[in-house]
């Protein structure tokens, strides 16, 4: 436990004075504006927006110059700014299927209706740094080609893989409003809604170290990339007063369709499982690590063994938020000087008492001896 | 503020169609696209506040799976204005962002194209926005297009 202390204001104001100094940097050298962390940064700002569970490219962005480029203490400014809006409402549930696609590829089939494209990817690159980027130089240009026909019409792959059963449908929406842990603190059980929710802002490491602790055997789950889909869908919303879906605009999400090994019952066929990974921005590894950990958590549900920790939600869901986390962690460094206090008498006390115990039998071995001696 | 055009409420008229349109088109402008709209349609007249123009939030759902039961996937900032004409049409706009001035500017768009007789006028000023969007999503296509692949699947060199 901390317990306020008094004084120190002028060492604040200054510190936060320098902070100010120190995060502008070498004044000789330009500085940074929104747009262009904005516009050159885009997948930091995704996971600013990700992570602090709020979609605003500006604001993340902003929030990056603020932090210094620090992601948590970005998530941090998100998520604070976040309490002083109020709530609209709702949006629609966004269609995926329907997203106007800038990437989508799956490692589970070579050929797909609509086609599969890389979109703008680090796959395939040698990771050699590339110091022509150190230069400034003329923009590149892209190549462009014709879409083909069936561009327009990309069904997921899940739906291929559903019309013939191979896989498990998704639960039937029956109208119930998901549960809101931004409204109602995390409760255990929590339901698969509620999972998703605390994975989608969770912090990109920690699910990531997760996932990856399912594929070394730690709850495996067999996964394939069914699919992979980032670009944008339109987001919409029924204000009280139209009681007609407005159009909000366009969001960019990146979509993870995990497909896992079988699952079966004496009614029902064995069939591929799925994991499910959504994210704001492009936000591959996000989407990916949360579909597995997705799928873990499924282990009850499925009549799978649990014990890995992937598979245990209430370690992975207490523990996923980077904010809640830096928050304990970080809450250490205050002052705690009472309580630290209250320890350094303990602890004398303990050392004193030690020191009487261990003095008396040795005082007590040299009247021994002595009388020995005599 | 209940909307006082209740037939353009009901989901199945025609006209809801072209108005969502309108709104869409709106969200996507550019600020200066929007006064330039007003002033080609001589709107000189500056509307009454039904509702202050106000940022706040929506809740983005997603579906589990992606056609499954809705979960929250996070928040979006959205920013409101509602605004009414002397003639008592009332205009509403809800844009993704934290534009201000530029969601009054829809609303008052939004509240023109329900004066009789303004519509066409008011879908002819905002067609250079769905020109401009069509030439943007066309050249994306075209860029997305070039990196479409075909993997060839290579024989396993065993027997």
């Amino acid at each position: 436990m901390y317990v306020a202390v008094k004084g120190g204001e002028a060492a604040i104001a200054n510190a936060h004075r320098l902070l100010a100094e120190a995060r502008r940097g070498d004044s000789s050298v330009p500085e940074l504006s929104v747009a262009q962390i904005r516009e050159q940064m885009a997948l930091l700002v995704d996971r600013v927006m990700t992570e602090g569970s709020l979609y605003d490219p500006d604001l993340a962005a902003l929030a990056l110059k603020q932090a210094r480029g620090d992601l948590i203490e970005a998530v941090f400014l998100v998520r604070a700014y976040r309490t002083t809006l109020p709530r609209f409402g709702a949006s629609e549930p966004v269609e995926t299927g329907a997203m106007s696609l800038r990437r989508r590829i799956s490692a589970t089939y070579k050929d797909l209706p609509g086609g599969q494209v890389l979109g703008p990817t680090f796959d395939y690159t040698h990771r050699l740094i590339d110091f022509a980027l150190a230069a400034e130089g003329e923009a590149p240009v892209a190549a462009e080609s014709e879409p083909l026909a069936d561009a327009a019409h990309a069904p997921r792959v899940t739906d291929l893989l559903g019309r013939d059963g191979l896989i498990e449908p998704s639960a039937a929406d029956d109208g119930s409003p998901p549960g809101d842990l931004t409204r109602e603190p995390l409760d255990f059980p929590a339901d698969r809604a509620l999972r998703l929710q605390a994975l989608a802002r969770g912090d990109e490491g920690f699910v990531l170290a997760l996932g990856y602790s399912t594929q070394r055997g730690y709850g495996r789950t067999h996964p394939f990339v069914g699919e992979i889909r980032v670009g944008t869908v339109a987001v919409e919303f029924v204000p009280e007063e139209l009681g007609f879906a407005v159009p909000l605009g366009e969001i960019d999400l990146t979509e993870c369709q995990m497909v896992n090994q079988f699952h079966g019952t004496a009614e029902v066929p064995p069939q591929f499982t799925r994991g499910y990974g959504l994210a704001f921005g492009q936000s591959e590894r996000k989407a990916m690590a949360m579909a597995l950990v997705d799928r873990a958590l499924r282990a009850e549900e499925l009549g799978e063994p649990v014990g890995a920790p992937a598979q245990d939600q209430e370690f992975v869901l207490a523990h996923c938020d980077a904010l809640q986390a830096t928050g304990f962690v970080e809450h250490l460094k205050l002052p705690h000087y009472v309580d630290f206090q209250a320890e350094l008498e303990l602890v004398r006390r303990l050392r004193a008492e030690h020191a009487a115990r261990h003095a008396a039998p040795k005082a007590g071995t040299a009247a021994e001896m002595k009388e020995a001696a005599e | 503020m209940p909307d006082p055009n209740p037939a353009a409420r009901r989901p199945e008229a025609p006209d809801l169609t072209a108005r969502r349109a309108v709104m869409a088109l709106c969200g996507e402008a550019h600020p200066e696209e929007l006064r330039r709209a007003l002033l080609q349609l001589g709107a000189a007249e500056d509307p009454e506040d039904l509702r202050p123009p106000e940022t706040g939030l929506v809740m983005t759902r997603g579906r589990i799976g992606g056609d499954g039961r809705p979960f929250n996937l996070g928040e979006a900032t959205v920013t409101r204005a509602a605004v009414r004409l002397s003639g008592g049409e009332t205009g509403f706009a809800y844009h993704l962002g934290r534009d201000r001035a530029k969601a009054r500017l829809a609303a008052t768009l939004d509240a023109l194209w329900q004066v009789r007789g303004r519509r066409a006028a008011v879908e002819v000023a905002l067609a250079p926005v769905a020109a401009r969007r069509a030439e943007e999503r066309a050249a994306e296509a075209r860029r997305i297009a070039a990196t479409r692949v075909n993997f060839f699947t290579m024989a396993r060199g065993e027997d």
